[in-house]
C-alpha cells in the first residue's frame, strides 16, 4: 500500500509538533523516520496509524484520504515503544488478540486462530513460547511478540516506534536483520520510528531525516549520506 | 594441606542492621499491635460472650438488631458498587487523557477524607432536609432522604468515595495507556479495550479498594449518625445501634453487635487473602496488588 502524507500538522496546546509535512511512501518500501527525540517523528508515526488527529492535512492510503478513519479501521499493525504486550494475557493470547477482536462476521474459527497464531510464531522463530507470559519474556523475544500480533491482524501497514530502543546493542543488531527479513517475506510498507542514524541506513530502503517538526531530507542511505541537505542533516548522519 | 577459611568480619551481611536493631524493631512493631488491634479485639469478643454465646446471639436475635444489620448490609451493598463504579470512572478520566480541571478532580476526590464526617452529614441535611427547597418537595412528594434510608446511603457514600479512585490512580498512571492503545490498533472497541484490557490490569487494585470501602462503609458511624435520625428499627445502622445500645447500659447486645460488625470486616480480610491465594500465578503476571 502506497501512503501520502499531505500538508500534515500537529499543535499540542500552542506548541508545534509537527509543521506541514508532505511526503510519499512507495508500496513496500522499508522507512527510517530518523531524528533526535522531539523532531516529531512519533507525533507523525502516530497519526499515520490514527492514534493521534492531525490539527491538519491529509493521509491517503492507496490514493483513498484515510484522515478522517478511525485507529480501529485503519488496519496499521502498530508496534510501541516498550512493546505494550498485555501483560495479563499469554503470548498466544496476545497474539489472538486482534483476530478475537473481530466482529462475528468475520472472526475465524478457533482451530483457524490457533493456525494463524502458530505460524506467526514460528515466522518470528519462536515456536515455544505460546503458553508464556509477557514478564517471563526477554526484551528481544517481547519485541518479536508484538511484531507477531501486530502482524497478525493482516494489516495493510506496519508502524514501528522505536522498536529496537530498549534492547542491549547485541540484541539490537540481530533484531535489526530480523525486522529486514519479515518486511521481506511480507511485503508490507513498513515505517519505523528511530534516533539511531547506523540503525536507519543499515537496513532502511528510505530514510526520512526529521528536526523540529520539519523533514530535512528523504533519500536512499547512500545519498543522504553522500549529499547531505542541510546542516542538520550532515552532523547527525555524519555522527 | 590445611585449608585456613578466613573467617567473616561480621556475622551479618553489610546491608543488613545488627541483630539487636531488627529484634527491637521487630518487638516495638508486635508491641503495638498487641496493644492497639489486638487487645481491642479480644476484649470486644470478651464482652460479647461474658455471658455465654447463647445471650450473646440471643441479643443479636432482637427485632431492633436484626433490623440493623439488614440496613448495614443493605446500605453497603448499594453504595460500594455504586462507588466502584465511580472509582473507576473517576481514575479512567484522570490517567488515560488529559482534561483543563483534572487537578480540580483530584482534589475533590480526596475531600472526603479531610472533611469531618459530621460536617459531611449536616451537609446532606441542610441539602436535602424538609427545611430545604428539594427537601421540601421530595419529603412533600413522599420520599424524604433526610432521617430516611437515601441519606444514610448518600452520607456513606460521601465518606467511602475516594477508597476506590485512590486505589486505581496511582496504578493506571503508571500502566499509562500504551496497552488500551495496541489494543485499539488491533481492532478493538472501546468497550472491548477496557472489559479484556483495562479491568483485568486493574482488578487486584480494585478489588482492594472495593473491600477497603466496604469495610468503611459498614463502619461508618459520623456522617450517618447525623442524618440518620437514629430511629431503632429503621434507620439505624450497625454502628448507630452499638452506640444506643451502649448508651442504655446494654453491655452484652453493644458487644455482641460490635464483635459482629468485627467478623464482617475480618471476613472482608480474609476474602481478599483468599482470593490473592487463589490467583497467585496472575497475580505475578500482572505485577501489583
Amino acid at each position: 500500500m502506497h501512503i501520502e502524507i499531505d500538508e500534515i500538522a500537529k499543535e499540542f496546546g500552542a506548541t508545534a509538533a509537527l509543521h506541514p509535512v508532505s511526503l510519499r511512501i512507495p508500496s513496500g518500501a522499508l522507512v527510517a523516520f530518523l531524528g533526535p527525540s522531539g523532531s516529531g517523528k512519533t507525533t507523525l508515526l502516530r497519526i499515520l496509524g490514527g492514534l493521534e488527529e492531525p490539527s491538519q492535512g491529509r493521509v491517503l492510503f492507496d490514493g483513498v484520504d484515510a484522515t478522517g478513519l478511525r485507529v480501529q479501521e485503519r488496519r496499521a499493525g502498530f508496534v510501541f515503544q516498550s512493546y505494550a504486550l498485555f501483560r495479563h494475557m499469554t503470548v498466544f493470547e496476545n497474539i489472538a488478540y486482534g483476530l478475537r477482536a473481530r466482529p462475528r462476521a468475520t472472526r475465524p474459527a478457533r482451530v483457524e486462530i490457533a493456525r494463524r497464531v502458530n505460524k506467526l510464531l514460528e515466522l518470528i522463530q519462536l515456536p515455544d513460547i505460546a503458553g508464556r507470559y509477557p514478564n517471563q519474556l526477554s526484551g528481544g523475544q517481547r519485541q518479536r511478540v508484538a511484531l507477531a500480533r501486530a502482524l497478525a491482524i493482516e494489516p495493510r501497514m506496519l508502524l514501528l516506534d522505536e522498536p529496537f530502543g530498549a534492547l542491549d546493542a547485541r540484541v539490537r543488531k540481530e533484531l535489526r536483520q530480523g525486522l529486514r527479513d519479515i518486511h521481506d517475506t511480507t511485503g508490507l510498507t513498513t515505517l519505523f520510528v528511530t534516533h539511531d542514524q547506523e540503525e536507519a541506513m543499515e537496513i532502511a530502503d528510505l530514510v526520512v531525516v526529521m528536526s523540529m517538526g520539519r523533514i530535512e531530507q528523504v533519500g536512499v542511505p547512500a545519498e543522504i549520506r553522500a549529499r547531505p541537505a542541510t546542516d542538520f542533516v550532515r552532523d547527525f548522519v555524519g555522527a | 594441606m590445611a585449608v585456613v577459611l578466613a573467617r567473616p568480619a561480621r556475622a551479618v551481611a553489610p546491608t543488613q542492621e545488627a541483630p539487636w536493631v531488627r529484634r527491637l524493631l521487630i518487638g516495638v512493631v508486635l508491641l503495638l499491635l498487641a496493644v492497639l488491634v489486638g487487645a481491642p479485639l479480644v476484649v470486644v469478643f470478651a464482652e460479647a460472650l461474658r455471658e455465654g454465646w447463647l445471650v450473646a446471639v440471643a441479643s443479636l436475635g432482637d427485632e431492633d438488631a436484626r433490623s440493623a444489620i439488614l440496613l448495614t448490609l443493605a446500605v453497603a451493598g448499594v453504595a460500594v458498587p455504586l462507588n466502584a463504579v465511580f472509582g473507576i470512572a473517576a481514575a479512567w478520566a484522570l490517567t488515560k487523557f488529559h482534561w483543563r480541571g483534572k487537578a480540580l478532580l483530584l482534589t475533590l476526590i480526596d475531600l472526603p477524607f479531610s472533611v469531618s464526617p459530621v460536617v459531611a452529614g449536616l451537609c446532606i441535611v441542610l441539602l436535602f432536609g424538609a427545611n430545604s427547597l428539594v427537601g421540601g418537595w421530595l419529603v412533600a412528594s413522599g420520599y424524604p432522604i433526610v432521617f430516611a434510608v437515601p441519606g444514610i446511603v448518600l452520607a456513606t457514600m460521601f465518606i467511602t468515595f475516594p477508597f476506590v479512585a485512590r486505589e486505581l490512580v496511582p496504578l493506571m498512571t503508571e500502566q499509562g495507556k500504551s496497552e488500551e492503545e495496541a489494543a485499539l490498533t488491533l481492532g478493538a472497541s472501546g468497550w472491548r479495550t477496557f472489559r479484556t484490557v483495562t479491568l483485568p490490569n486493574i482488578r487486584w487494585a480494585l478489588l482492594y479498594g472495593v473491600l477497603l470501602c466496604n469495610a468503611r462503609a459498614m463502619g461508618e458511624f459520623g456522617a450517618v449518625a447525623v442524618v440518620s435520625g437514629k430511629i431503632r428499627g429503621q434507620t439505624a445502622t450497625m454502628p448507630i445501634m452499638i452506640e444506643m445500645l451502649y448508651n442504655e447500659y446494654q453491655g452484652i447486645a453493644a458487644f455482641s453487635m460490635a464483635a459482629l460488625l468485627t467478623l464482617l470486616a475480618l471476613l472482608t480480610l480474609a476474602l481478599k487473602s483468599f482470593l490473592e491465594w487463589r490467583h497467585a500465578d496472575q497475580l505475578r503476571a500482572t505485577g501489583r496488588h
